[in-house]
């Protein structure tokens, strides 16, 4: 991200060193490729990479919407606000905590419903089409259905398990309000989960499996030494999205709690502190360790499962 | 063996037919309660009493459909701009042979997992400077940017399935080029670029994070973020029927679009992340 290659210094720089290689066609076609991804580039830059600079430049002030003309340089100091402050460990812990439990559990979830997708012969167009439609659903719907599922009067949850009493409150602990945000949250990505599972699963040779099943393999044994390391890759990819996809979890949280009951993630405090408490200063500096806190969980997940990224790229 | 299966299978089936459909079904049957029942509180899952009052009046709030209006006009603006500048982009990747190809495709990996929540602050800012706070630019440009990457993806791995050979032979008879693209490519491509739209419009349909921070009237505050300030008089009982029927509504089209276009949509969501 830090380097452009497609500026017209680096152009010339390359001409050089690779004079006389470059026909006509293949100069005129370096030029055409770069005139059609030019545009892309340049708005995904312009939303992101110099916003991103600015809330660098910011988070270095005091600067709070409702005061402007206290601004002051404070160098690292909202740095040290935000790391030394309880909550923010607090709110990490509640992100981490989400990514990994719904990440597990629709890992094994998504798994499950692969098989069956890719061993169901009769209805496809619905089953696929039913699976679809938590995918498409908007997540603030989502997020409302579940709360008011879970919701002490008017929800079905309470009556219907049988081990809950009828006037338990879910959304009055931490421990069931987190229960809650997750279940809506597991509800409606599990399925991109599985789809992505299921593209996995068709790519693992017939042959291999029946080849195993004929040397005496159980069905625990194929499925644990045959199929599953035969689609590491497409389960690698969907981990790396799914995770990275959990650990910005916003919406749920902002409809079902609004972060009470200490359920707020560090998305939440970030949009509290920017656009509630407009402290544009500090919300900088919260901005700023949430992409960095991104980009390690990123090269964390890359380097620990070996995730092969030319493959999530398309670029094969 | 192969009986023990296939009851597993069936069995397998329907729960996932409940897992996806169970919560839709719930917030339809709570459209038709009546506001009476939802305030008394009604725990059980059908309606005592159905009623089509919740619609007459959530069709009859100007700030819903208002917002409905924009959500409409936003994701639908957005679609159609990042599709036109994904399509060039996957193009020149799949087909051509440049300098910073690699760059673009990471840079578009980086902004797929990029914390949007981060961008919130400067943006704000930055649009209360120029102007784009509360305006549909405000919310489409940023739109266009998100999508990008998973457009990008998506029609790249559509472009590259398509025969070379069209295109060169397009070549060998004269065509430049970008003759080639437009006469020859874009309408084997228009199946795939489809997807990649249906794909972004779902996105934009879907934001929430940007829609909350940079509008603060209804003249461009979008459906998801109109729900969230859909509150109601007191905070501890919200009004559930309206809530619903607000959801059922603005779920119809994202129902319509999958019933519709499944394959396409599946064949799209795994093509960029799994095919290699």
């Amino acid at each position: 991200m830090s380097t452009v290659v497609a500026t017209p210094g680096a152009k010339d720089t390359k001409k050089k060193s690779g004079a006389g290689a470059m026909t006509d066609r293949s100069r005129s076609e370096d030029r055409l490729g770069m005139k059609l991804v030019a545009p892309a580039v340049v708005l995904m830059l312009l939303v992101t990479a110099w916003p991103m600079l600015q809330a660098l430049y910011l988070s270095m002030f005091r600067y709070r919407l409702t005061a402007p003309d206290d601004r002051e340089f404070i160098w690292f100091s909202n740095y040290a606000t935000v790391l030394s402050d309880g909550l923010f460990w607090q709110d990490m812990f509640n992100t981490v905590l989400i990514m990994v439990v719904t990440v597990a559990v629709e890992l094994v979830i998504g798994f499950a419903f692969a098989m069956v997708m890719h061993k169901v012969i009769f209805a496809r167009g619905v089953i696929r089409t039913s699976i679809l439609i938590p995918y498409g659903i908007i997540t603030v719907v989502s997020a409302f259905a579940w709360q008011f599922a879970f919701s002490l009067n008017n929800g079905f949850v309470n009556s219907w398990l049988p081990f809950v009493e009828d006037n338990f409150n879910w959304f009055g602990g931490h421990w069931s309000a987190m229960f809650a945000i997750m279940v809506s949250e597991i509800w409606k990505t599990t399925p991109f989960m599985a789809l992505l599972l299921l593209a996995g699963l068709s790519q693992v040779s017939e042959d291999m499996i029946e080849a195993a099943q004929v040397d005496g393999a159980t069905w625990w044994q194929r499925l644990w030494k045959v199929i599953l390391p035969n689609m590491r890759a497409a389960i690698m990819v969907a981990v790396l999205f799914r995770a990275l996809d959990a650990y910005r979890i916003f919406d749920n949280i902002f409809v079902m709690t609004r972060g009470a009951q200490e359920t707020e993630s560090v998305s939440f405090l970030t949009y509290r502190q920017v656009i509630e408490q407009v402290q544009l200063g500090l919300g900088s500096a919260l901005s700023v360790l949430l992409f960095l806190s991104v980009l390690l969980l990123a090269y964390l997940i890359v380097k620990l499962f070996n995730v092969d990224l030319a493959a999530a790229r398309g670029e094969g | 063996m192969k009986n023990k299966t296939s009851i597993g299978t069936w069995i397998g089936f329907v729960l996932i037919m409940i897992w996806c459909l169970l919560p839709v079904v719930w917030i339809i049957s709570l459209s038709f309660k009546p506001v009476e029942e939802t305030a008394a509180g009604s725990p059980q899952f059908l309606p005592k009493d159905a009623t089509l009052q919740n619609y007459k009046d959530i069709l009859a709030n100007d700030d819903f459909t208002r917002a409905l209006l924009n959500s409409f006009g936003i994701a639908m603006i957005s679609t159609v701009l990042a599709v036109i500048f994904a399509t060039l982009a996957a193009y020149a990747i799949a087909r051509l042979e440049f300098r910073g190809k690699r760059f673009v495709l990471s840079l578009a990996l980086a902004i797929a997992m990029f914390p949007v929540v981060s961008l919130v602050g400067p943006l704000f800012d930055m649009w209360r400077t120029f102007g784009l706070f509360n305006t549909w630019p405000g919310l489409i440009i940023p739109y266009m940017s998100f999508t990008l990457p998973l457009a990008i993806w998506t029609l790249s791995a559509f472009f590259r399935e398509i025969p070379w050979e069209m295109e060169q032979a397009a070549q060998v008879d004269g065509a430049t080029s970008w003759q080639a693209f437009r006469k020859v490519i874009v309408p084997l491509a228009a199946p795939g670029v489809f997807t990649a739209a249906i794909l972004t419009f779902f996105f934009a349909w879907n934001e929430f994070v940007l829609a909350i921070s940079l509008t603060s009237t209804t003249a461009s505050r979008t459906v998801p973020a109109q729900l969230s300030y859909f509150v109601g008089p007191d905070p501890f009982n919200p009004p559930y029927g309206q809530l619903a029927t607000a959801s059922v509504v603005v779920t119809v089209p994202i129902i319509i679009i999958v019933l519709l276009f499944q394959r396409k949509i599946v064949a799209g969501l795994t093509s960029g992340a799994v095919k290699g």
